[in-house]
């Protein structure tokens, strides 16, 4: 398995502390997942709360490997970024995908299923089934 | 009829209202949202102003596509993919017409609050800049100074509603008695199409 076969990952939060930890912890979690491009875009770019255009966009270009990149993102203006990021149409790398999904569980579920060089709708499924994961 | 100098008038109008009014959006945004829709705006329409000084685009619908993709890309807030999808999307409506007519622009102006509201979620009532909106959309066929006055009674009449959307929402009945700061800022963009036609 070749790594330019691998999905890329781009977590989106409102602070870069929260995107980089999860994103650190996803990949710590996931093992041997060190071969997943993970990216993290939080906060602005002035390094205060809020959500970057420029830095999404950096990120999924950052982890685009050809297989697609899927987005995960906290709430509020992160959500609304990558949509009309989306909408835009050439912003972001082609086979990018907005993936429904709680943050922290949907990422790690993401970076495990990626680092088994699953394509994008796999990635995604993974994802979105992290909701389903009851705790109580 | 309406031209490209008119449509940069119109962002210019909307940049001074918003540096302006900041201060008052910002504090609005304080106790139903996180006290920063006047400095995020205010920094996404200075961009606005800067971008189309540079590119100066000689159509309507490129003034609005190009004013929209600024938005989004330095607004910072849920703001800039809102009111930059509304231009973008009544922009790209606009087609590449060198004039439009006011019915026209009506018209494409619908078609960019219509994709505002499925990029939201939001409806008339849920306390959000389509409260302020669809109330100026509905006056616009009786001139740009109706659209403004629908649009301050839309904003002003948020202020009694619960925020059904947005951070505000996780308030739930102590969003009531705040006016919206979206539909406030909607308001002053409104506003600055009478600005701009100099009605």
């Amino acid at each position: 398995m070749s790594d330019d076969k691998l999905v890329g990952i781009v977590l989106v939060s409102h602070s870069a502390e929260v995107a980089a930890s999860v994103a650190e912890l996803a990949k710590g979690l996931a093992g041997g997942a060190t071969a997943v491009p993970v990216a993290a875009a939080g906060g602005t770019e002035g390094g205060g709360i809020g959500t970057s255009a420029e830095l999404i966009a950096a990120a999924a270009a950052a982890v685009d490997r050809g297989a697609g990149v899927a987005v995960l993102t906290d709430l509020g203006s992160a959500v609304l970024t990558v949509k009309a990021l989306l909408a835009e149409g050439d912003e972001l790398p082609d086979g990018t995908r907005l993936v429904d999904a709680p943050f922290v569980e949907g990422a790690v579920a993401a970076v495990v299923t990626a680092a088994t060089g699953a394509d994008l709708g796999a990635v995604e499924s993974a994802a979105a089934e992290a909701y389903t994961y009851r705790k109580v | 009829m309406l031209d490209a100098e008119f449509f940069r008038r119109w962002m210019a109008a909307t940049a001074t209202s918003v540096d302006r009014e900041a201060e008052r959006l910002t504090a609005l945004d304080s106790p139903i949202g996180d006290a920063d829709h006047g400095s995020n705006l205010q920094r996404g329409f200075k961009a606005v102003t800067a971008a189309l000084e540079k590119d100066s685009p000689d159509t309507p619908g490129a003034v609005l596509t190009l004013a929209g993709r600024v938005l989004i890309s330095t607004v910072g807030g849920a703001s800039g993919p809102l009111y930059g999808t509304l231009l973008r999307s009544t922009g790209k409506a606009l087609g590449d017409a060198a004039e439009v007519g006011e019915e026209q622009f009506a018209e494409a102006l619908r078609a960019g609050v219509d994709k505002v509201m499925a990029l939201g979620g939001a409806a008339p009532g849920d306390k959000t800049m389509i409260d302020a909106l669809v109330p100026a959309l509905d006056a616009l066929g009786d001139g740009f100074g109706a659209a403004r006055a629908a649009a301050e009674q839309g904003a002003e009449a948020t202020i009694p509603l619960q925020a059904r959307k947005g951070r505000a929402s996780y308030l739930g009945e102590r969003s009531i008695g705040h006016q919206d700061p979206g539909a406030t800022s909607s308001a002053l963009l409104i506003a600055g199409l009478e600005e701009a036609s100099g009605e």
